[in-house]
C-alpha cells in the first residue's frame, strides 16, 4: 500500500449521509484539521453534521487532514483535497467549516486550504471559492489566524447556521458577491468577519484600538449559546468509523458548562452558564444511539460530570440497560467519593481500573489561588475508601508553572503522592496487598488562556518549566514511598508555542504562514513538531515571543480577544485575578451567584437556582 | 446453534483490513439486534469465527464467518436483517444454519479461488501467457516461502490446484488456503515473473476472491466445495 490506513479516506461509513448533489442548494464541508482518528472522535462535528444534514437544502460532508504520507502524494500528483462522502473536491463547495480545538492545529488549517487549492489568505479568494468559517474554542481568540478565515462563528453551532445559510442563498440568488455576503453576515449575532476591522497598536506593542471599517459593523461579538439544551439538535445516528478511532463509542453529552470556576480553565468560563440536558432526553438518546451505531460502549461527556444533578438516576438507567446487551459504560472522571466508587464497582473491573484525582496544584495555598475546591482531606478520604474497596492504582494530575507558584507548592506535589501511598499501607493489611500501590503523577505546564482570570498572568519560560519538572522529580525521589510513585511530565517546547498562539494577536498570521511554508504541519504531534523552525521564523518576522508569553499584562490592557463577549465580564475576571493573588477562593455557582455576567443569557443555573 | 454467513466485499470498502471488517460485523450484529451468544467472563465478546482474512485492497464474493446464536428465527429473516444494516460494498449473499458437529469457518478453510486482472496500462512480456502455462505444467516448482519461522523451500505446484488464463487475459487460480499452507495469488505471480526476470511494477493487478472452499473428500483425494454447500 502506498498510504497507511487507506480506510481513513474512503467515507461510506455506517450513518454517513449521502445526498443527491443536484437536489441541494448548499454543499458544506466540515473539517477537523487533524488526522481522521482524532477528528472522528469529536462530538461537536457530529452534532453540526447531523444538524446541517437535517436541512433538506444542505449536504454537509466531512474532511480531515490527510496524513503526511497521503499529503505528499497529493502534492506530487496535484490531487485536490476531497470530502469523504462524495469524494469531490472541497474547492467546489459553498462552505468549508473548520473546527479549532487546539492552537497546535493552526498549520494544519493551511494544509487543508492548500491541498484544497483555496488561497490561504481570505483576501485573495474570489466568488468561486468556498466561504471559510472557523469555530470552536480557539475562535474565542481568532486573531492569530484571522487572515485565513472569511468569518468566525463565535459560540455554540446549533443556533445561527440556518440564518447564515439563508443569507447565503439570498445573496447568491441576488447575484451578490463574496464581499457583500460577508458584510451582511457580519450583522448576524455571533458572526465575526475579521476583514471588516482594523487594529492599531501602541508604541509598547499592545493594542490601541479596534476599528470597524464600516458604520453598521458591530464593535463586539456576543457568543451564541443554546438556551434549551434538551429541546435541540443531537445526533441519534452518529457516523460509525470502520477503523478504530480515539473515541470508539457512543458519546452522551449530559450538560454544557461548569459550575466550578477554576481560574486556569478556559472551558469553565466560555461555556457558562451550566445547562443540563433532561434525564428523559439522555435515556432516549442513549438507547437510540446504541441501536443505530452498534457500539459496544457508551460514555458520558461534560465538564465536571459529578455536578450533573441527575447523574445517579442516569447511571442506574444505563447500568440496567447495558448489562443484558453486554455494553460497557465508560465513566467520565468523577469526584472520588462513596457514590462514584459504588458506581465504578458496578460498571467496571476493579482490578484493572485506576482512580483519577486532579488536584492540579500540590498545596492547599496554591489550590486556593487557582480556586480548585479539592482539599487534601477529600483526596485522602477518597483514596482510603478506594483502597478499602480493592483499588490499588491512583493517577494524579497537576500543573506546573501556575501563577504565584513557589518551591513549597512543588514539594507539595511529592508530599501528596507520598501521603496517598502511606494511606494505602495503613489501610490495606499486608496479606491483602498485591504488591505495591501504584501512584502515577503527571504534570502539564500551565498556559494562561483568554477569558480566564489568569489571562493577565505571565507564562513561564521553557527553562523555568523544565526546572520545575526536575524539581518535582527530585522531591518525589526524596519521599519515603518514592518506589510506589511514577512521575511523567510533558515536553516544554510545544507549551511555549501554544502559549504564544493562545494569547496572540493579528501579527502572528504571517508567522504561521511562513512556518507552514517552511514545512511545519501536525505541530500537535511531537514527532512532527519542528521547534527550531518555529523559533527561527519568529525571529525572521521580528516577533518577540516574550511579549506574548512571559510578559505580565497590565490591568487596563486591551486584549486581542476583548471584542468578543463570552458572557463573563472582564471586570469579573479581573476581580478573580485579584482574589487569586490574595489566595481567596470563590464559591461555585451551585452555592451562590458570583455575578460573573453569564446570567445575561437568562438560562441554565442562573435561572433555575433561586438563592 | 451455529450459523454461517457468506458475504461479498467490493468498491472502496476493499481498503478496510480484516480486523476492521470483524469489528464492523460485531457492530452490525448489534444494529440488526441478532440474538448472538457471548463468551463468559469479565469482558464478554460475541462468539464468531471468520473464515480466511482477505488482504487489504482485494475484493471478494466469497467471504464467510460463523456466529453462535441463542435463537434462530429463519434463514430469510436473518439474511434480511443483516443486509438491512450493511454499508455499500458489503452484501450478505447467503446464510446457513450449520449441522451439529460442523467445524468452524476458520478451521474448515482448505482452498480459495481468485481472479487476477492486470491493469490496462501494464505492459507484460509478449509471450507471458505461454510461459505461464509452461510454468504451471512443471511437476515441481521449487520456491522459497517466507513464514513466521523463517524461510523454507516448498514445491509451489502442491499448492496450486488449478490455474487457467481466461479469454480476457485474466488469470483464474485455485490455491491452498489452509492454515498451514496458505498461498497468496500475488506470490504465485511473483514466482512466475521472477523466472522471466521480469519485475512486475507495483499495483500491476487487482485480485478478486471468487470462493472459499472446504474439503469434504480425504487428504489424498480432495473434494472441494464452497463453505456453504448443500448436496
Amino acid at each position: 500500500m502506498q498510504v497507511e490506513k487507506p480506510a481513513r479516506y474512503i467515507g461510506n461509513e455506517v450513518n454517513a449521509v449521502m445526498k443527491e448533489k443536484d437536489m441541494v442548494d448548499i454543499r458544506f464541508a466540515m473539517c477537523f484539521p487533524d488526522v481522521y482518528e482524532i477528528g472522528m472522535s469529536h462530538l461537536g462535528i457530529q452534532i453540526i453534521y447531523d444538524m446541517l444534514n437535517q436541512f433538506e437544502d444542505v449536504w454537509c460532508e466531512r474532511v480531515y487532514s490527510p496524513w503526511v504520507d497521503l499529503d505528499k502524494i497529493m502534492r506530487k500528483e496535484n490531487i485536490p483535497l476531497f470530502a469523504l462522502e462524495s469524494q469531490e473536491p472541497i474547492r467546489d463547495f459553498d462552505f468549508l467549516g473548520i473546527t479549532l480545538q487546539y492552537e497546535m492545529c493552526y498549520t494544519n488549517i493551511l494544509q487543508i486550504l492548500d491541498l484544497s487549492c483555496i488561497p490561504l489568505l481570505a483576501k485573495d479568494r474570489s466568488d468561486t471559492h468556498p466561504i471559510v468559517i472557523g469555530g470552536g474554542p480557539c475562535s474565542y481568540n481568532p486573531e492569530p489566524i484571522c487572515d485565513f478565515f472569511d468569518l468566525f462563528y463565535i459560540g455554540e453551532g446549533e443556533t445561527r447556521y440556518r440564518e447564515l445559510l439563508n443569507l447565503y442563498k439570498e445573496s447568491k440568488a441576488g447575484g451578490a458577491g463574496r464581499k457583500e455576503f460577508l458584510r451582511k453576515a457580519a450583522l448576524i449575532p455571533g458572526i465575526y468577519v475579521p476583514s471588516l476591522y482594523k487594529v492599531t497598536y501602541k508604541a509598547d506593542g499592545t493594542i490601541e484600538k479596534r476599528i470597524p471599517l464600516e458604520p453598521a459593523i458591530p464593535q463586539t461579538i456576543k457568543k451564541e449559546l443554546v438556551k434549551d439544551v434538551t429541546d435541540t439538535y443531537y445526533p441519534d445516528k452518529p457516523v460509525v468509523p470502520f477503523i478504530k478511532v480515539t473515541q470508539d463509542r457512543v458519546v452522551l453529552e449530559i450538560q454544557r458548562g461548569c459550575i466550578r470556576g477554576c481560574r486556569f480553565c478556559q472551558a469553565g468560563q466560555l461555556y457558562r452558564p451550566v445547562r443540563e440536558r433532561s434525564l428523559e432526553m439522555l435515556q432516549d438518546y442513549a438507547l437510540k444511539m446504541l441501536k443505530n451505531t452498534g457500539h459496544e460502549e457508551i460514555s458520558l461527556s461534560s465538564l465536571s460530570s459529578s455536578d450533573y444533578t441527575q447523574l445517579a438516576p442516569l447511571l442506574d438507567f444505563l447500568i440496567e440497560n447495558c448489562r443484558e446487551r453486554k455494553i460497557n459504560i465508560s465513566l467520565p472522571s468523577l469526584r472520588i467519593d462513596a457514590f462514584s466508587l459504588d458506581v465504578m464497582n458496578k460498571v467496571q473491573d476493579v482490578k484493572k481500573s485506576s482512580l483519577t484525582f486532579a488536584p492540579e496544584a500540590g498545596s492547599q495555598r496554591l489550590r486556593n489561588v487557582i480556586n480548585k475546591g479539592l482539599t487534601e482531606e477529600v483526596i485522602l478520604n477518597g483514596a482510603r475508601l478506594a483502597f478499602e474497596g480493592g483499588w490499588s492504582r491512583v493517577k494524579l494530575y497537576f500543573m506546573l508553572g501556575l501563577p504565584l507558584e513557589s518551591e513549597e507548592d512543588i514539594r507539595g506535589i511529592a508530599e501528596l503522592c507520598n501521603k496517598i501511598a502511606a494511606v494505602y499501607y495503613e489501610t490495606v493489611p499486608k496479606e491483602k496487598r498485591t504488591g505495591r500501590v501504584q501512584i502515577v503523577a503527571s504534570t502539564s505546564f500551565f498556559i494562561p488562556k483568554p477569558f480566564t482570570p489568569f489571562q493577565w498572568a505571565p507564562q513561564c519560560t521553557k527553562e523555568e518549566f523544565l526546572e520545575k519538572a526536575y524539581l518535582t522529580r527530585t522531591f518525589i525521589s526524596g519521599q519515603l514511598n518514592q518506589k510506589s510513585i511514577k512521575y511523567n511530565w510533558h515536553e516544554a517546547d510545544a507549551s511555549v508555542l501554544e502559549g504564544i498562539m493562545a494569547r496572540g494577536d493579528r501579527r502572528l498570521n504571517q508567522v504561521i504562514l511562513k512556518a507552514y511554508e517552511k514545512g511545519c504541519m501536525y505541530d500537535a504531534w511531537s514527532e512532527y513538531y519542528k521547534n527550531d523552525i518555529w523559533m527561527q521564523t519568529f525571529e525572521e518576522c521580528g516577533i518577540d515571543i516574550g511579549f506574548y508569553t512571559t510578559r505580565e499584562r497590565y490591568e487596563e490592557e486591551i486584549f486581542p480577544w476583548d471584542f468578543i463577549d463570552c458572557g463573563v465580564t472582564k471586570q469579573f475576571l479581573l476581580k478573580e485575578w485579584h482574589k487569586a493573588k490574595e489566595e481567596q477562593t470563590t464559591p461555585n455557582c451551585q452555592m451562590q451567584c458570583n455575578g460573573c455576567g453569564a446570567a445575561r443569557f437568562n438560562t441554565g443555573i442562573c435561572v433555575n437556582k433561586v438563592f | 446453534m451455529k450459523v454461517r454467513v457468506k458475504f461479498s466485499k467490493y468498491g472502496p470498502v476493499k481498503f478496510i483490513g480484516h480486523l476492521d471488517v470483524m469489528r464492523y460485523f460485531q457492530k452490525a450484529i448489534r444494529r440488526a439486534e441478532i440474538d448472538i451468544a457471548y463468551s463468559e467472563g469479565f469482558s464478554p465478546h460475541q462468539i464468531m469465527s471468520f473464515a480466511s482474512p482477505l488482504s487489504v485492497g482485494h475484493t471478494s464474493e466469497g467471504e464467510y464467518f460463523d456466529m453462535n446464536l441463542n435463537t434462530f428465527t429463519s434463514k430469510a429473516d436473518l439474511l434480511q436483517r443483516l443486509q438491512a444494516v450493511m454499508v455499500e460494498g458489503i452484501d450478505i449473499i447467503d446464510v446457513q444454519l450449520l449441522k451439529e458437529g460442523e467445524g468452524n469457518a476458520m478451521a474448515s478453510v482448505k482452498a480459495a479461488s481468485y481472479l487476477i486482472t492486470f491493469r490496462d496500462e501494464i505492459s507484460l512480456p509478449k509471450d507471458w501467457q505461454d510461459k505461464l502455462n509452461t510454468f504451471y505444467r512443471q511437476p515441481f516448482i521449487s520456491v522459497v516461502k517466507k513464514t513466521k519461522k523463517g524461510e523454507k523451500e516448498i514445491n509451489l505446484k502442491d499448492s496450486i490446484y488449478e490455474l487457467e488464463i481466461r479469454k480476457d487475459s485474466s488469470i483464474y487460480m485455485l490455491l491452498d488456503a489452509s492454515s498451514g499452507g496458505n498461498i497468496k495469488p500475488g506470490f504465485v505471480l511473483d514466482c512466475f515473473f521472477e523466472t522471466l526476470k521480469f519485475k512486475l511494477p507495483e499495483f500491476a493487478f487487482t485480485v478478486h476472491r471468487v470462493e472459499t472452499y472446504k474439503n469434504i473428500g480425504t487428504e489424498e483425494e480432495r473434494k472441494l466445495v464452497p463453505l456453504i454447500w448443500e448436496k
